[in-house]
Formats: C-alpha cells, sequence, structure tokens
C-alpha cells in the first residue's frame, strides 16, 4: 500500500512579482511558423547563459569562489552548473589568485589548450595587477602572458562582485560577432601575446 | 588556431624500457586544494615514488616585512592561512605584544578567544568536506559552505571583510562588538550544532567513507616528530601536543577543553580529530561568551588595552579627539620607540603551530620576520605517507593534510 | 630536576667546555651561540641527552646581518623539548663568503625542506643535504633574494611608472 504523502500537501502559491527575470528573445522578424534573427543574437544567447567556467583557484580568491559556487551566491543559476577542470572542455577561464613567476608558464600552457571562443576573467587584485605583492616573484598581472576580458577588482572580492563580473562576460559574449575570432584585430591580439 | 606543433622531446634514457609511468599531478587542481605539483612515478595504481614541487604562489612575504612598519604586516598573515585569516592576525599581534610588553585585559582576550575559535571552525569544516569531495561526497560540501557564510557574517560586524579579515589591533580590537554581532553568535550557537551533527552522520560512520581512509596515509607518531607535525595532523597519531595548552595565550587557561588524539595517523583519524576539535570549539564559544556576558558596567566597553603608543586609536576619536589624532600620525610615521630584540611566538593556528620569529632592531620595520608555517614543513612527509599505496587515496591524503597553498610558500 | 635555562647552561658547559658558547637570555628563551663546524655536535647532545631531550625541531631559519663583517649570514634553529615545554634557539654563524653549515637533516627530517628554503633565500650551504635546490623561487634565478643588498621589487618591470611612487 502506498503510504500517504505528509509533506508539501498545502503548497503555497509563489510570489513572484518581478523576482523572475526572463530573457528577452532577440530582435528579429516573426511569423507564422517561423522566426528570423541574427545568427550572432541566437548563438549568443545560448552561449551567455551556459558558460561552463574553469576555476583557475591559486589562493584566497579561491576560497571565496567556493562560496560563490555554495547555495547562497550560487553560481550555477547564471548556467554554470558544471565547471569543468579540463581546459579542453570549457569556455572561461576565470583566474582567481595569486600567478607567482613559476605559475605563469603553467597558465599559459592551459590557456593554449582551450577551444575558442574562450574567454578570460582576472578575479581579484592579484590576478590584475599582481595585488599588493609588488615583489620579484609575483606577476603583475595575467594580462602580461594572456589577453584578459574581463577584472574583477577586490582583495577578496566579495561574491556580489565576481558574479557581478560574471555577468558582464556574458553580456560580451551575448554581444559578440561571430567573425571576431577571424578578424585582423583579434589576430594582431593574440600575436601580441606570442599565441598563434 | 594554432598551428600543428610537432615536439620533439628528448626522452631521457631507459624511458621506454622503464615498467612505471610517470604522472604528473600538476600545479592546476580541482579548485579547492591550491598549488603545489607531485610528479608521480606509478606502477599500475600503485605509486612507487613521488617527488614534491613548491613555489607556485610565493608571494616573498618575508621580504616584504622587511619594509613594512607592524599593522601594515597583518594583511600579509592574513594570506598565510587564508582559511582561518583571524587566528594568523591574532597571532602577530601576540607576538607584537610579546616583544612590546603589551598586557591585554580579560575581556579583549575572551573576544580574541571567540573570534580564533570561529576561525578553527571554518578552517576545520572547509578540510573535512573537503576530504568529503576528493571521496566523492559533494553533499557535505554544500551544507557546511551555508554555516560558513554565518561565520562570515560575525567577521564582518567586527572588522568589516569576510576572509582575509586584518581584524584586532596590537592590544585588542578595532571597534567594540556591538549587538548585532553577538546576536548573529547566538544564531550561530543555536544553528550550527545540528548541522554538525548532520554532517558527522554523513561520514563518521558511512562505510564507503570509512572502507576508503582507514588504513591510508598513515603515519607512526614518532615519525610524525621527527618530520615537525604539528595540530590534528599531529594529534591524530597520537601525540597530544596542543600549543593553547602547552603555552597558553590570550587566557586560554581559563577555559575546560579536551584534546581529541587519535591512534594510527590515517586519514580517519585526522578527519575524526579535526571533527571533535569543530564540537570542543564549540564549547569554548560558548564557555567564552557566557564569561563575557558577566562583565558588567564599564568593564563591559572594555575592548583595548591601554596602551596609546602601539594601538591605532578609534577612527571616531581620531577625527574628533586631538590626541588620539596625533598619536595616530605617530603610530603611521614610525616615530614610536620600538624595543630591540628577538622574539619567537606561535599560536595554535587551523594545522599546527604558526610561529612568529620577529628579529626587531629598533626600527619602524621588523629587521627580520620568519613565519613558521606548519603546512610547509608537514608537506615534507608527503611522499613518506603515499608511496606503495593507491593513487585514488594519496589524493585523499592530499586533502585530508589540509594543505593550504599560501602557507606553504609564503 | 625540572628542566631550566641554567640546567642547560650547565649542561652544555660541563660537556664542551667554559668559553665555547656564548648564552644571551631574551624574553624568556635561552639562546645559545655555538660555532658553526660544531652545530652538528650540539644539536646531537640536546637530542640525546637523558634530561634535556630537545627532539622537535620547530623551526630553522636564517638572518642576514650586513654589518658584522665575517658574521654575515646566521642560522637560526628554535628547539622544543615537549615534555618539559622548554624551547631553546641555537644560533650559528658563518661569514657570507664560505656559507659551509653542516646539514641537520640526518637528526631531524623537518630540517630538509627548511635548509632547502634557508638555501634558496641566503645562499647558506649545507653540506651534506640530500637535495640541495631551490625550492620557492624559480630554479632559473641566479641570486639569492632575502639578502639586504636585493631589492624587494622586480627590477626588469618597464610598466611601472616612476614618478607616482615617488623613484622618479
Amino acid at each position: 500500500m502506498s503510504r500517504p504523502v505528509r509533506f508539501n500537501i498545502h503548497p503555497i502559491e509563489a510570489q513572484l512579482g518581478n523576482a523572475i527575470s526572463v530573457a528577452e528573445a532577440p530582435d528579429g522578424y516573426a511569423g507564422e511558423g517561423f522566426f528570423t534573427a541574427r545568427l550572432s543574437d541566437v548563438v549568443g544567447l545560448a552561449r551567455k547563459n551556459s558558460l561552463w567556467p574553469l576555476p583557475f583557484a591559486t589562493s584566497c580568491c579561491g576560497i571565496e569562489f567556493m562560496a560563490t559556487m555554495g547555495s547562497h551566491y550560487d553560481l550555477a543559476r547564471f548556467g554554470s552548473e558544471r565547471v569543468g577542470f579540463s581546459p579542453r572542455q570549457c569556455d572561461l577561464l576565470m583566474v582567481m589568485g595569486t600567478i607567482a613567476k613559476k605559475m605563469a608558464p603553467v597558465l599559459r600552457q592551459v590557456y593554449l589548450q582551450m577551444a575558442e571562443p574562450r574567454w578570460v576573467m582576472a578575479v581579484g587584485a592579484c590576478a590584475s595587477s599582481g595585488g599588493i605583492f609588488d615583489t620579484y616573484s609575483v606577476l603583475q598581472g595575467i594580462d602580461q602572458v594572456i589577453p584578459v576580458d574581463v577584472y574583477v577588482p577586490g582583495c577578496p572580492p566579495r561574491p556580489e562582485a565576481i558574479l557581478d563580473g560574471f555577468m558582464k562576460i556574458q553580456e560580451l559574449v551575448g554581444q559578440e560577432s561571430i567573425r571576431r575570432r577571424n578578424s585582423e584585430q583579434y589576430k594582431a591580439l593574440m600575436n601580441g601575446y606570442g599565441i598563434e | 588556431m594554432t598551428e600543428n606543433h610537432h615536439h620533439h622531446v628528448k626522452l631521457p634514457e631507459g624511458s621506454i624500457e622503464k615498467q612505471t609511468t610517470t604522472l604528473n599531478v600538476g600545479p592546476t587542481h580541482p579548485a579547492t586544494h591550491g598549488v603545489f605539483q607531485n610528479i608521480m612515478e606509478l606502477d599500475g595504481e600503485r605509486i612507487v615514488s613521488t617527488e614534491s614541487t613548491v613555489g607556485y604562489i610565493h608571494r616573498a612575504f618575508e621580504k616584504i616585512a622587511e619594509r613594512r612598519p607592524l599593522y601594515q604586516i597583518t594583511p600579509l598573515t592574513d594570506r598565510l592561512n587564508y582559511c582561518s585569516s583571524p587566528i594568523n592576525n591574532m597571532g602577530w599581534h601576540l607576538t607584537c605584544e610579546k616583544l612590546l610588553g603589551v598586557e591585554t585585559p580579560k575581556r579583549v582576550d575572551y573576544l580574541r578567544i571567540i573570534i580564533m575559535e570561529l576561525a578553527r571552525i571554518s578552517d576545520h569544516l572547509i578540510c573535512n568536506s573537503i576530504v568529503g569531495v576528493d571521496t566523492g561526497a559533494y553533499t557535505g560540501f554544500l551544507y557546511v559552505m551555508q554555516y560558513r557564510e554565518l561565520i562570515y557574517e560575525i567577521y564582518e560586524e567586527v572588522c568589516g571583510s569576510r576572509l582575509t579579515t586584518n581584524i584586532g589591533r596590537i592590544g585588542g580590537f578595532e571597534r567594540n562588538f556591538s549587538n548585532t554581532a553577538f546576536t548573529k553568535l547566538e544564531k550561530f550557537l543555536k544553528e550550527y550544532p545540528s548541522v554538525l551533527k548532520e554532517f558527522e552522520n554523513l561520514f563518521t560512520r558511512n562505510r564507503i567513507f570509512m572502507e576508503r581512509t582507514i588504513g591510508t596515509g598513515a603515519i607512526s607518531a614518532e615519525r610524525a616528530l621527527n618530520y615537525g607535525f604539528t595540530g590534528p595532523n599531529l594529534r591524530a597519531t597520537g601525540v597530544d601536543y596542543d600549543v593553547r595548552v602547552h603555552s597558553p595565550y590570550s587566557s586560554y587557561e581559563d577555559f575546560d577543553f579536551t584534546i581529541p588524539v587519535g591512534s594510527t595517523g590515517d586519514n580517519y583519524d585526522r578527519f575524526l580529530v579535526r571533527n571533535e576539535e569543530m564540537w570542543q570549539s564549540l564549547g569554548i564559544i560558548q564557555q567564552a561568551y557566557r564569561k563575557i556576558q558577566e562583565f558588567k558596567g564599564e568593564e563591559a566597553e572594555v575592548f583595548h588595552a591601554n596602551v596609546p603608543e602601539y594601538y591605532l586609536p578609534e577612527k571616531k576619536d581620531v577625527y574628533t579627539k586631538m590626541e588620539a589624532l596625533i598619536w595616530h600620525f605617530k603610530i603611521i610615521m614610525g616615530e614610536v620607540d620600538m624595543p630591540k630584540g628577538e622574539v619567537y611566538k606561535s599560536v595554535e593556528g587551523g594545522n599546527g603551530e604558526l610561529g612568529f620569529y620577529l628579529i626587531s632592531d629598533g626600527g619602524r620595520a621588523p629587521f627580520r620576520l620568519h613565519f613558521r608555517r606548519p603546512c610547509f614543513i608537514y608537506y615534507q612527509a608527503y611522499p613518506e605517507l603515499v608511496t606503495g599505496g593507491m593513487l585514488s587515496d594519496a589524493i585523499v591524503t592530499m586533502s585530508s593534510l589540509n594543505l593550504i597553498a599560501g602557507e606553504m610558500d609564503a | 630536576m625540572a628542566v631550566t635555562n641554567d640546567l642547560i647552561q650547565q649542561k652544555l658547559t660541563a660537556k664542551f667546555g667554559e668559553g665555547f658558547f656564548h648564552f644571551e637570555e631574551s624574553y624568556g628563551m635561552l639562546t645559545i651561540e655555538a660555532p658553526k663546524e660544531q652545530n652538528l655536535k650540539v644539536l646531537q647532545f640536546l637530542y640525546e641527552e637523558e634530561e634535556l631531550a630537545f627532539r622537535f625541531l620547530t623551526d630553522l631559519c636564517a638572518v642576514n646581518y650586513p654589518d658584522l663583517p665575517g658574521r654575515e649570514l646566521a642560522v637560526v634553529y628554535h628547539l622544543h623539548n615537549l615534555a618539559d615545554n622548554l624551547r631553546i634557539r641555537l644560533k650559528v654563524f658563518t661569514g657570507i663568503e664560505n656559507p659551509d653549515i653542516f646539514t641537520a637533516s640526518k637528526l631531524f627530517s623537518s630540517a630538509n625542506w627548511m635548509e632547502r628554503e634557508t638555501y634558496d633565500f641566503f645562499g647558506v650551504n649545507f653540506v651534506g643535504h640530500p637535495n640541495l635546490k631551490r625550492i620557492l623561487n624559480v630554479d632559473e634565478m641566479d641570486y639569492f633574494p632575502m639578502r639586504k643588498e636585493f631589492p624587494l621589487e622586480d627590477q626588469t618591470r618597464r610598466d611601472k611608472d616612476d614618478e607616482m611612487f615617488g623613484r622618479g
């Protein structure tokens, strides 16, 4: 015999109000049975809501990332439910923590292994510019070795700040043109870093 | 995008014939551990030998400290064991107080103990839940991270920051604990024991967890002492050395707590010792809170020692009173006389005896400051712990030792 | 007999002779200065002696005193007697020209990495160490950064504006 239900037998209607934001459909022309829009818009919408980050956590900012991933601040609601540790499978490289000169070749190697399109977020003061450590052993900012899209300042940045940086990356991803990675300007940027 | 590079790697002599695989458990770990590298020689799954490389986050703290006056070194100490930064801060302030000969009033000591024990709980929660994650059990980690947020809120009430706290001053605290801080502390004390009980229930008698961790990564007490182990790793082998009891600081002698010890020094014992220490820390916080509530009247407003030469005055006094402004200026500019001497002070950090060796030559910055970092010292024993065992056990051993890269490399 | 600083001094002078050591007490901790060739003998004696039993090496580091000619580098050992709860400090001085000190890693396994760190930062050559190479800095570094003569910042940076830092 099935047991009688004990829980949630008087469900409460959720009072949402403005609590849920709905992703807007991209601008397009709709008709009966079809919808045309720019391919870059549609692809951008899909990509930005399902970014797979690679947390490259080295020090204290890594612990704030763990708090961001936890249930209080919850990075998963932005689409990054699956954080990956293999660069081949990830879109977004989040560098969190101090990068020493000994670590810089490792970081570059991880970046090179990522497939296009890839974005980089420098979380924290140490990754953005060397932070409080202006010493002989610390790399003064990861943009000495890899190109960076978004910098999140803070020491460590609050989880809300990391989420704000993540939303800025989402904006960049949503508006990226399809031909950007083939353009002359992008190639020149990569050459500036010695990456083919 | 990248062209095909044909890398012609020269293989070392005899590497084609050798029977073992070289595996690089490299500096980039799955997010949580920190950056250190182990190059392991594996025979199938069994580890034949391993060699560790550290220094991937060497930030030259000791060299920076030679340039900074005492208050500017506190943010450096934060970043040693960043999971429990208040303990590092307090340890540094205690070292300065030993050098300068400052005595702190009892209420300050009890407040410091509350903050330090909260930090210890926060550190052990991360360590134990990550041991769970490494054996595949992700749920415990998510449950307890919620309660670390409560601890962070208490820090925020006192010093304004969550993780790298820079909390306290030489002689006390920068501000009195507000009523909100005590309300948050009461909320934590009410809600946390049931969560810790639930976390224990997930792991301590869980058959899979026990079979993964019992017998792996074991070390004997003699070898552990020879390797300089301290803290929960040493107590798991059976030696009951705890700096809080051996050389009590900050009025720990007024409190009643036991030191949990294990017997075999394997991963399971380390897990249990840390778990029991969290219960003991909770007991200490409750005793301290009761003792603080007994202070009445003027005594209840004391939050720092009366040492204007070394205590950075409260901001509201600096903006309104002349004397406080002058002392603030003198301390920041380094016009205060420092005694010459050398002092070694240690506190019980989350990982063991965190020591500060400070040599002062009378100038505004230390002549030499050396941190005795427990993680650096006991990581040397890692090859001995894992050789002969399986690779997956080595991963669990690495996380159960609670290796914090910031403390290892400094 | 409770182990006190006086007892340690007596036993050491009894074993090694008068005038061999230089004793000091700093904030309650006895500081012993020994000649550098004898550091292992002293450590061994402190380890094996029944009553003294300093069997735990808490810390090993070095200090650079640029103003003491012939004694520029000091290696400092902090030892701890866990049973009687007593700590002492042992210092050996060496000149900067030939900073050779015998290694304590046979006696204390914890000295292994601590000596590598001391070598990395100060250039102290530990004779008999199984694997004396750099541990925290990059392997290609050719100077010893913690010595007082070397600066804190990276001198090869070109992007820092010295005007803003008051050095222009």
